[in-house]
């Protein structure tokens, strides 16, 4: 059980982890990285599967079905623009090689 | 009950598993060499974090689930993998509200299901609700602003005040709802005025303020995905959601800086509509032909390209780099000036350029090359206007005042490439384009950029 104050610790480090790993970033990354951070609440997904799979009544399940619908919309589509943004990346160098 | 236990602790691990590379996937990103790699890492961590979860115990649904993720996943990288560059913001913008939209229908679930979580957890229910339906709405309207379908930004007397109305009603609605348990009808209402928040909140604010406003509805996804975390007690999805709330918080805050916006001055001010009445601008625009300004760059020491949206629109990146390129042939020093906002977003031009597969290192940050123009024979912009408006620094009457700029007019020359005679995006009158060393290029990014090669090469 994810309770009381362990909660607490845990919501504070990982703020603390959220903000130091941005905290030194160039603007040539700012748009990429949004792009990344969007994707990785993509997790969402894997919530509205549990609550899809736990749903009774027609409209928990229909709930439930745009939840996992959405949810998977997030994961994959984040995943796939980022991807997308950050194979352009190269530097002078590797081009010539 | 063994076999039990043992799904339980492989999920948990596959969590923790997929929390670890989740960190370590953002911490690569943030760096441009390692960045390829960060995503590939976290992708990953997504896929077994899904794959497990078809173990939990007590799940059934199990077609109806993959029907919606096959559904929501191939629509998703359909669109993801069609949408053009110069498009991203706005994807973004989408994916990230159906973030929020599936965070609040767990939500919505939770409640309608009448799961006792006890108080603590049916609070961050339903602010986790709340949260993720405004992010869902306020997204998909921001989502249609970028896109265009719908450019005019609704603004009328009070707004802020019917705004703060709407949050008091759904904070009473949502106090029925922890302390009675409503029934569906409550749970229903909160969800509607939850969403008509988001997006009274959204259609005020004005298509320049997008970016830090779709960065904050991430952060706010974030957070209401590790409220949810909480209640349906999933760690990966509370670590994931609070790295991403306190990230995005923090890239929202960096990005309303290089505007010099404050976070409140965006969400409750209106942007633009002053700008209007800004200050006559003395003086005329000068044209010149391409012939002339090729011959002028041909002969430079060192030219600056300063590029902006409308270059992107144009899709003259490419061509903008074989113009460098022969320009970096003849010895030339051939530098690109980037702002903090150029494009739609912060580091959305750094993007378009790498497709045209410019180098990063010949692109510089507003504070590394500013100085730079004083030095420089020719400033070259493409498409870019608010972001070399000198009225920023000089006129504390405009809209734009006190934003950093790139200092395009203390160069030797200046072209602006430039498609008619209409004002930035903000509607702002450019001060830059009425200097005494200023010519104005007239045309189509990309035609005109043509030209320009054509005008080299024929030295």
């Amino acid at each position: 059980m994810i309770d009381g104050f362990i909660a607490l610790y845990i919501f504070m480090l990982a703020g603390f982890v959220g903000h130091e790993i941005i905290g030194r970033v160039p603007a040539i990354l700012h748009t990429p990285l949004m792009s990344g951070s969007n994707f990785i609440h993509g997790i969402v997904l894997v919530g509205a599967m549990v609550a899809l799979g736990r749903a009774d009544s027609t409209l928990e399940l229909t709930i439930g079905f745009i939840g996992v619908f959405l949810g998977a919309g997030n994961a994959v589509g984040g995943y796939v623009v980022t991807e997308r943004m950050l194979e352009m990346f190269k530097s002078s160098k590797e081009k010539k090689s | 009950m063994s076999e039990f236990i043992t799904a339980r602790t492989l999920i948990e691990a596959s969590y923790f598993l997929a929390a670890i590379l989740f960190i370590y996937g953002l911490k690569r990103m943030s760096s441009p060499v390692t960045a390829r790699g960060g995503i590939v890492w976290a992708g990953a961590g997504m896929v077994v974090a899904t794959v497990v979860t078809f173990l939990y115990p007590g799940m059934t649904n199990y077609v109806l689930m993959m029907v919606a993720i096959a559904t929501g996943g191939g629509l998703a990288w359909i669109s993801g993998k069609r949408v053009a560059m110069t498009d991203m913001p706005q994807m973004i913008a989408l994916y990230n509200g159906m973030g929020g939209g599936a965070a609040a229908a767990i939500a919505a679930v939770e409640l309608f299901r009448g799961a006792d979580h006890g108080l603590t957890f049916t609070i961050l229910a339903v602010l986790g609700g709340f949260i993720g339906a405004v992010s869902f709405s306020g997204s998909f309207i921001a989502f249609t602003k970028l896109q265009g379908f719908k450019s005019t930004t609704i603004r009328f007397k009070g707004q802020n005040l019917v705004n703060l109305a709407l949050l008091l009603a759904i904070g009473v609605v949502g106090v029925i709802l922890v302390t009675q348990h409503g029934g569906n009808n409550v749970i229903t209402l909160f969800f509607v005025l939850a969403l008509l928040l988001g997006i009274s909140m959204t259609v005020q604010i004005g298509g320049a303020d997008m970016p830090v406003v779709i960065s904050l509805y991430n952060a706010l996804t974030g957070l209401a995905v590790a409220f949810e975390g909480f209640v349906l007690q999933n760690a990966a999805m509370i670590i994931a959601g609070t790295v991403v709330g306190a990230a995005g918080s923090l890239l929202t805050q960096l990005m309303a800086k290089a505007m010099n916006r404050s976070l409140a001055n965006v969400l409750f001010s209106s942007f633009g509509d002053t700008a209007v009445e800004g200050s006559e601008v003395s003086g005329s625009m000068k044209p010149i032909d391409a012939a002339d300004v090729g011959v002028m760059m041909a002969f430079a020491n060192k030219v600056l390209i300063v590029p902006g949206y409308g270059m992107a629109v144009a899709q003259a990146q490419h061509k903008v780099w074989e113009l460098s390129k022969l320009l970096i042939d003849r010895g030339v020093d051939v530098k690109f000036a980037i702002h903090p906002v150029a494009g739609r977003m912060p580091g959305h031009m750094n993007v378009l350029l790498a497709e045209a597969g410019v180098p990063y290192d010949v692109i510089y940050d507003q504070d590394e090359i500013n100085a730079e123009f004083a030095t420089a024979d020719v400033a070259l912009v493409i498409g870019a206007n608010d972001v070399v408006n000198p009225v920023a620094r000089t006129d504390p009457s405009s809209p734009i005042y006190g934003m950093p700029i790139l200092n395009a007019d203390y160069a030797k020359n200046v072209v602006v490439i430039k498609r008619g005679q209409g004002a930035g995006f903000s509607g702002i009158e450019n001060a830059l384009f009425f200097l005494d060393q200023t010519r104005m290029l007239y045309g189509d990014g990309q035609e005109m950029a043509s030209e320009l090669i054509q005008a080299v090469k024929a030295l």
